[in-house]
Order: structure tokens, then C-alpha cells, then sequence
């Protein structure tokens, strides 16, 4: 057994699986639902494989073909990459499971393709050493994403995956241009040889500062969020959840691994705009959340908040401050999804998500109200969630590094988020006639939001674990400390 | 200053003529244009950044980066010019509305 599992290449077939299913999905569509699922577990179990492999071997790296670094492109695959693995494994099983139920025939032989693409996607991304990979992925990322969220009909939906379209090119662009500068100065692409030769030079600036352009772009980061409400609130369901939980956070991967590894010498003043920058759009996207009258647009706004709480870690640069940063992205990810399934059994089942109205339909729906309350708790940061814990390593990091000015964020951005958590959970709670119209809803859809907010919650208790996996190959062992 | 910079810069100046393009015309097809522009503009970089002077060969995997990010572009285009299609039966203008809130 120890033998089997220690020769495949996960790293390999965690790339190669999801593109085959795809494919395959695209060839069969009458089958693709069940191929769906079925690859969404095989990834879920290649996954845990890698792991074992990782935990018994440390970080590991496969140069594909044969080929070494300096000519050929390397996978590598440390604690940092299995943590994002594991988050995108997870939710995208939760994700698969949700769109049994959701989408018709005629849709769901659009979306499957796609969305196994985008599964390969990430998980390319998640594996690449090579900065030109990484480009690539992004695109193929960027291009699937933006064809799922026009898999919903009608104009609004069309003219915000548009907008996302021409933002994600526009983004990747700025990193591709990045690319060529830091090839130029130093003749390689890997990203372990390029941290061995980065030294800072005029090109190296101009290249930091592109590549962090057109991630942050793609981030969505304060103030260049303009295009992720829209864009996450038209998708359908799955999509949203997709999109939240998992694509906004694959850019910020890249940046948090170039910032570990090539740009250690960038200096303090950038770490300290980007930590100004989420603070705005912990407090911005909080406010905006708050004056939403939809549920769906509530919660992307609410994204836009929560992902200003993973660059307040830039201006720490502690290791403990990586660790809460990367706790938010996971317990994030889980209470998002779950939120957007949540608000996507309401719009199924009333016709409409304007959170004044709510009470009549979310009587019928027990589940996916504790669904949505629970993964509001982990959003709020109330003990025991795994947002509490992520806020907990941000405090204690802040303030071990004497910059307590980021904790008064990370307690204000909590109030803006239990206000409008409140505020929907109140208008749930009011007594109102329930409507007349009859109608279910396929159990899977409730009970895998209840799941993946489940998890968001239990994160909370179980945290040996996931901050285990982080130490894999100790990937903040270079990092910068400001 | 060698030639390699003068592409170089050409090539930076194309970025950023179509940046300003993609910014400030409203129309679609011209926001399309402009982002073809731009990445022509990198590719154009990166084959000049791969000769660093007149004796030595140039560098052949920058042309390989310029390959792969052609086929990119490409299916990137088709994918926006199909949207494009579908956001003018759909609202019956080409160019996305003004964003009412945010």
C-alpha cells in the first residue's frame, strides 16, 4: 500500500485527472453529472494522496517530461500548495454535489465541462514553480470562469461576465509584461531559481509592481473591486460559490507565493499599502454590504470585505500572520460557498433574493436557514468558527509586531459583518404569511451548504490540522519580517 | 542604447497606447481591439528582450512564451467577440452600461 501511494505522481494526476474528465463530460453529456461527481471525488482522494506523499517525503517537486528547471517546466508542491488543494478539493466537491440539483440537462451539459476545467485550472495553479506556467493557468482560469458566469441568461448577467472578461485579460496582461521583465534580469522562469538571483534593479521594480497590478486586479482588491459584485451576484448558484470561494483566491496565491519567495527585498512601504489597501476594503466592502437590499449582492460585497482581511498579513510578514491570513482563505472559502448555495435554494425556491421579503420563503427552508447562520457565524468571527481562529493569529500577530493599528480593523470589520449578517437573519426571523406556492428542493442542495458551513464552523475546533499542513516544507520560512 | 531597448520600448508603448484605448472608447469591439493591441504590444517585448546584444544568438524561450501567449490571445478573442455577439441580442447596444452603483 505505502509503496503504491508513494510512486504515482499525484502532483501529475491532480492536473491531468480534472482536463480528462472534462473531456470526457464534453464527449458524453448524456453521463457528464455522474462523471462530474465522480472526478470531483477522484480529485478529493488524489488530493489526500499528495498529502500522505508530502507528509512522509516534505515538499516535493516533478519536472515534467524529464526536462530539469532552467530548460523545462517543474510542478512543486509544498504545505502551502496542499493547503489551497485541499480547499479547492473540498468545496468543489461541495460545489459538485449542489449542482446535481441545480441546473437543467440543457445547462448542466455546459457547465460541467467547464466547470472541470476550471477544477484543472486551479490545480495547475496551485502545483506550478514556473512563472510563465502560472500565466497560463491564470488564463485558463480566467477564460472558464468568465464562461460559466454567462451560463446564466439574460443581460445583466452577459454584460458583467463581459466586464470580467475584459478585466481578467487586462490583469493577466500586466502580470505577463512582469513576466517578461523578471526573465530580461535574471534568464530564468522557475520561481526557486529566481528567489536564488532576485536583486533589485530598476526592471525588477517596474516588474513587482506590474505583476502585483494585475493580481490584485484579478484579487479584486480595494479599490479595483469594481467589477466582482456584479459579476459574482448574476453567475448562477454553483458559480457564485465558485468564483467566491475559490478563483479571487487563486491570484492571491500567486502573489502571497512571489511575495515569499522573489520579493522579500520589495521592502516594507509596498507591505504597508497593501495592508492600507485591505483595510479599506475590509471597512468599504463592509459599508457596501450593509446598504444592499439583495442577498446575492450582500454577500459579494462581503467578499470584497473578507478578502481585504488576507493582505492586513502583508504588513506583518510574520509567520503567524501568513498562517491567520491563509486560515481566513480557508474558513472564508467554506462559509462563502455555503452562504451563496444558501442564498441560492432562496432564489430557487421564491423567485427572488430581495432580503426584505425573505421571511416568507426561508420558513420553508429550516436547513438552509442554519446553513446560512452558521457560515454567517464563521463571516462574523465569533468562537468556535475558523473565522475566529484566522482573526485570532491576525491579532496576536498584530500585536507581537506592535502594529495593533490592524487589530482595531480586524475588530471593525467584525461589527460591519455581524450588522449585516444581522440584518438579513433579522428579516428572516419577522413573522410573515408563508406564500401559497408549493414547491422542493432537491435535498443534496440543502444539505451541501449545511455541510461546507458546517465545516467553516468546525474549523474552529479542529486547528492542529490545518496549520500542520501549512508547515509542510516550511514555505514562510524565507519570508520577509517587517 | 541598442536597438533590442528601441523594440523594447515600442513595445511598452504599445501596452500602454492600448491601455488607454481599452479605458476610453465604449464600444466593444474597440475595448476587444485594445486588449489585442496590448498583449501584442508584451509579445513584442519579450522578442525583443530575447537578443541582449548584436554577437549572441537570441534566446529561444521567450519566442516559445510568444507562441503560447498567441494561442491565448487568440481564444481569449474568440471567446470575447462571441460575448460580445450575445450582450448585443441581449440589450441591443455593443457597449456595457454604466455602472449604476457601487
Amino acid at each position: 500500500m505505502e509503496l503504491i501511494l508513494g510512486d504515482v505522481p499525484w502532483i501529475v494526476v491532480l492536473i491531468i485527472l480534472p482536463l480528462t474528465g472534462g473531456m470526457a463530460c464534453f464527449l458524453f453529456p448524456a453521463i457528464s453529472k455522474s462523471l462530474g461527481l465522480l472526478t470531483s471525488l477522484a480529485v478529493v482522494a488524489c488530493v489526500w494522496g499528495l498529502g500522505w506523499q508530502l507528509e512522509e517525503e516534505g515538499a516535493q517537486r516533478y519536472a515534467i517530461g524529464g526536462w530539469g528547471a532552467p530548460l523545462g517546466i517543474d510542478l512543486y508542491a509544498d504545505g502551502l500548495s496542499l493547503l489551497m488543494l485541499v480547499v479547492a478539493a473540498l468545496v468543489g466537491l461541495g460545489i459538485s454535489v449542489y449542482s446535481c440539483g441545480y441546473f437543467s440537462p440543457d445547462k448542466a451539459n455546459h457547465f460541467w465541462p467547464l466547470w472541470l476545467f476550471l477544477c484543472g485550472a486551479l490545480n495547475a495553479l496551485f502545483l506550478s514553480s514556473d512563472i510563465f506556467n502560472l500565466y497560463v493557468t491564470l488564463e485558463l482560469l480566467g477564460l472558464t470562469a468568465v464562461a460559466l458566469v454567462a451560463l446564466a441568461d439574460g443581460a445583466e448577467a452577459l454584460t458583467s461576465a463581459m466586464r470580467y472578461l475584459l478585466i481578467s485579460l487586462l490583469g493577466s496582461l500586466f502580470y505577463l509584461l512582469g513576466v517578461a521583465f523578471l526573465y530580461h534580469s535574471f534568464g530564468s522562469l522557475d520561481i526557486a531559481i529566481l528567489a536564488q538571483r532576485a536583486e533589485p534593479s530598476p526592471a525588477v521594480w517596474a516588474a513587482v509592481g506590474l505583476i502585483s497590478t494585475g493580481l490584485l486586479l484579478k484579487t479584486a482588491l480595494f479599490p479595483m473591486h469594481f467589477w466582482l459584485p456584479a459579476a459574482h451576484a448574476c453567475a448562477p448558484t454553483p458559480v457564485s460559490a465558485l468564483l467566491s470561494a475559490l478563483v479571487v483566491k487563486a491570484s492571491f496565491y500567486i502573489l502571497l507565493r512571489m511575495w515569499l519567495e522573489i520579493f522579500p527585498m520589495v521592502g516594507t512601504s509596498f507591505a504597508q499599502l497593501l495592508g492600507l489597501l485591505g483595510a479599506a476594503a475590509v471597512l468599504w466592502g463592509g459599508i457596501q454590504a450593509l446598504r444592499q437590499t439583495r442577498l446575492k449582492l450582500l454577500i459579494a460585497y462581503s467578499t470584497v470585505s473578507q478578502l481585504g482581511y488576507l493582505f492586513l498579513a502583508f504588513p506583518l510578514g510574520t509567520s503567524l500572520a501568513w498562517k491567520g491570513a491563509l486560515y481566513m482563505l480557508l474558513s472564508h472559502a467554506m462559509a462563502k460557498a455555503a452562504m451563496f448555495m444558501a442564498a441560492g435554494n432562496i432564489l430557487v425556491l421564491g423567485g427572488h433574493d430581495r432580503i426584505a421579503e425573505l421571511s416568507s420563503i426561508t420558513q420553508r427552508l429550516p436547513l438552509t436557514l442554519t446553513a446560512f447562520t452558521l457560515a454567517g457565524i464563521s463571516i462574523m468571527g465569533l468562537p468556535p468558527s475558523g473565522g475566529f481562529i484566522a482573526k485570532w493569529l491576525l491579532l496576536q500577530a498584530s500585536i507581537e509586531s506592535g502594529q495593533w493599528w490592524w487589530g482595531i480593523i480586524l475588530i471593525l470589520g467584525g461589527l460591519l459583518a455581524a450588522a449585516y449578517v444581522f440584518k438579513v437573519i433579522g428579516h428572516v426571523f419577522t413573522q410573515d404569511e408563508p406564500t401559497r406556492q408549493a414547491g422542493t428542493l432537491p435535498t443534496t442542495m440543502e444539505w451541501s451548504a449545511l455541510v461546507l458551513a458546517l465545516v467553516a464552523v468546525l474549523l474552529g475546533l479542529f486547528t492542529s490540522w490545518p496549520l500542520a499542513i501549512m508547515e509542510i516544507g516550511s514555505p514562510f520560512g524565507t519570508g520577509h519580517s517587517g | 542604447m541598442s536597438y533590442v531597448y528601441l523594440y523594447a520600448l515600442l513595445g511598452v508603448s504599445l501596452f500602454v497606447l492600448g491601455l488607454n484605448a481599452l479605458i476610453v472608447h465604449a464600444h466593444l469591439l474597440r475595448k476587444i481591439l485594445a486588449v489585442n493591441v496590448m498583449s501584442t504590444g508584451v509579445f513584442l517585448v519579450l522578442v525583443a528582450l530575447s537578443s541582449r546584444n548584436e554577437e549572441v544568438l537570441p534566446d529561444p524561450v521567450p519566442h516559445a512564451m510568444v507562441i503560447t501567449g498567441i494561442v491565448v490571445s487568440v481564444s481569449a478573442t474568440a471567446l470575447a467577440l462571441i460575448l460580445m455577439l450575445k450582450v448585443n441580442r441581449a440589450t441591443g447596444k455593443n457597449e456595457l452600461p454604466d455602472r449604476g452603483r457601487d
